[in-house]
């Protein structure tokens, strides 16, 4: 389905157009109906990026548009306004670069696509590897790459530091740079706009997007789930999609049947604005610490999760300190910093670190959750394939090795050991 | 920096502990008559409660495991048990 043309359009000469006119002639972005309405062909519970990108391949891909995006508080609050921002693609398995890395396709042509600026900008990725044996892994993960059909390079340590050359690359360095892996066309975007973009382009085709609304249980026919039961009434639905990230587990729990997904908080922080320093995306294999730039010059830093169970949108000191002394480590520079603002989401983990996407237990309702720390990379490839799974009733060839199926047949494509993923 | 209260130690400061399990899980036996898909939600599915929740939980320094009621929102901690002798 072509997208509809309107005057609404972002361009050069609109923004010229509205300077004259005083800013005056902006419209909302997307629509915002009060309520649902009593039926749609499909529902998809939970206004992130996955959600919001999969009403838009639906309509887009699928020429389905009675579809509502249900979203408890606002969109893009979740997850998707929370995490780092980062794009990349360099994984070890086939399954997870045939996913990861066409959702870095998408995101290349994106902002076109969806005519809102989504500020992507491929200025790489370096994982530091600190000595022979880990270079020896680092060459296993570029070789898996390669061969994978994703870019991928063995960087030296020059190289390293002529990508990042206030790294810390003095003799006492705890953790010395040995080498590293690169990936070129990995970068950061700004994570509000993909779900903003997302959101614009799904209600130009008609989807409703409603949000400050709960989904507090499932309409059951039969054993078949028929529709939602909200906040704002009963919806009726010939598909439900599941997309609730952290909540995922409450949200089944509605369903009647449980997931093998533990939620815990992930953290991150950010800096006071500083000078062009950092142009590229940096991490640590040894301190498990990564960190950019901002666009207004903010140092953005994320770590590990922490290793409390919970629902909190809220990091605890313990890893917070963890992470700023491997900053500290890694850039001796950064010492005097200030640190701006610190928050957290709630990642839904996976015992094998790879997502959920299949049919539920209950027919008629269907899953795409368990991104665990990494899910807005995945969010254009994400809402490509459970516009697929929500429009046929069937697996994507790209989606089906993520069936949860997997964890009764034993086949896990188990990223945490493959491409080092630590939780 | 949170405190949690293990029954054998007393408070102690969070980095010392391990979650472990969600409690009450039993393992299915005789395990050669068990299948896939009981096997499967055995060692996978958990109930992963927003709100109250029981779990096992290790006391890394003592090396005790024991029971810990909790809440996964605000993290507010209800009580703490031994698993010796008790259920869990």
């Amino acid at each position: 389905m072509q997208p509809p043309r309107n005057n609404k359009r972002y361009s050069a000469w609109s923004l010229f157009r509205e300077g004259l006119r005083g800013h005056s002639g902006w419209e909302e972005a997307w629509r915002s109906p009060p309520g649902p309405k009593s039926s749609y062909d499909a529902v998809i519970i939970g206004g992130g990026g996955q959600g919001l990108a999969t009403a838009y391949y639906l309509a887009k891909n699928h020429g389905m548009t009675k579809v509502a995006v249900i979203e408890k508080g606002w969109i893009g609050g979740g997850n998707t306004g929370r995490n780092t921002s980062t794009i990349r693609s360099n994984y070890f398995y086939p399954e997870s670069v045939a996913l990861y890395d066409y959702s870095l396709k998408l995101y290349e042509t994106l902002g076109k696509e969806l005519n809102y600026n989504i500020m992507f900008s491929q200025r790489g990725v370096v994982t530091v590897a600190h000595s022979d044996a880990e270079m020896e892994i680092a060459a296993r993960i570029v070789n898996a790459m390669q061969i994978n059909d994703t870019d991928a390079e063995l960087f030296t340590r020059e190289q390293v530091l002529a990508k990042a050359p206030l790294l810390n690359s003095g003799d006492a360095a705890r953790y010395p740079i040995f080498g590293g892996v690169w990936q070129g066309r990995a970068g950061v975007a700004r994570h509000d706009a993909v779900a903003w973009g997302y959101a614009r382009a799904a209600s130009a085709y008609g989807v409703d997007i409603i949000e400050r609304c709960e989904v507090t249980g499932f309409l059951m026919e039969n054993g078949r789930c028929v529709g939602v039961e909200t906040s704002k009434g009963d919806v009726r639905a010939g598909a439900v999609g599941i997309a609730t990230a952290g909540n995922s587990g409450v949200v089944a729990g509605m369903a009647g049947f449980n997931l093998p997904i533990k939620s815990y908080s992930l953290q991150a922080m950010v800096s006071e604005p500083v000078k062009p320093c950092l142009d590229t995306v940096v991490l640590y294999l040894g301190t498990g610490t990564y960190m950019f730039q901002s666009d207004k010059g903010e140092i953005v830093v994320g770590g590990g999760i922490d290793r409390i169970p919970s629902y909190a949108q809220r990091g605890n000191p313990p890893v917070q300190a963890i992470v700023l002394s491997g900053m500290l480590e890694m850039f001796p520079s950064f010492g005097q910093l200030k640190m701006l603002r610190q928050w957290a989401g709630v990642v839904d983990v996976v015992p094998d670190s790879s997502p959920i996407i299949g049919p539920s237990p209950v027919p008629g309702l269907y899953l795409n959750c368990g991104w665990g720390t990494g899910g807005f990379k995945a969010i254009p490839a994400g809402g490509v394939v459970f516009a697929h799974l929500l429009a046929t009733g069937e697996h994507h060839d790209i989606s089906r090795p993520f069936d949860l199926d997997r964890f009764r047949t034993g086949r896990l494509v188990d990223e945490a050991a493959g491409s080092g993923i630590a939780h | 920096m949170q405190l949690f209260s293990c029954p054998f130690c007393g408070p102690r400061d969070e980095t010392e502990f391990l979650f472990a399990a969600e409690a009450g899980k039993v393992r299915p036996e005789p395990a050669p008559e068990v299948s896939a898909a009981d096997w499967s939600k055995y060692l996978h599915r958990v109930s992963n409660p927003r709100g109250a929740t029981r779990e096992i939980w290790v006391h890394q320094t003592c090396g005790e495991y024991f029971l810990m009621e909790r809440n996964t929102v605000s993290h507010v901690v209800a009580n703490t048990q031994p698993l010796r002798g008790g259920e869990a």
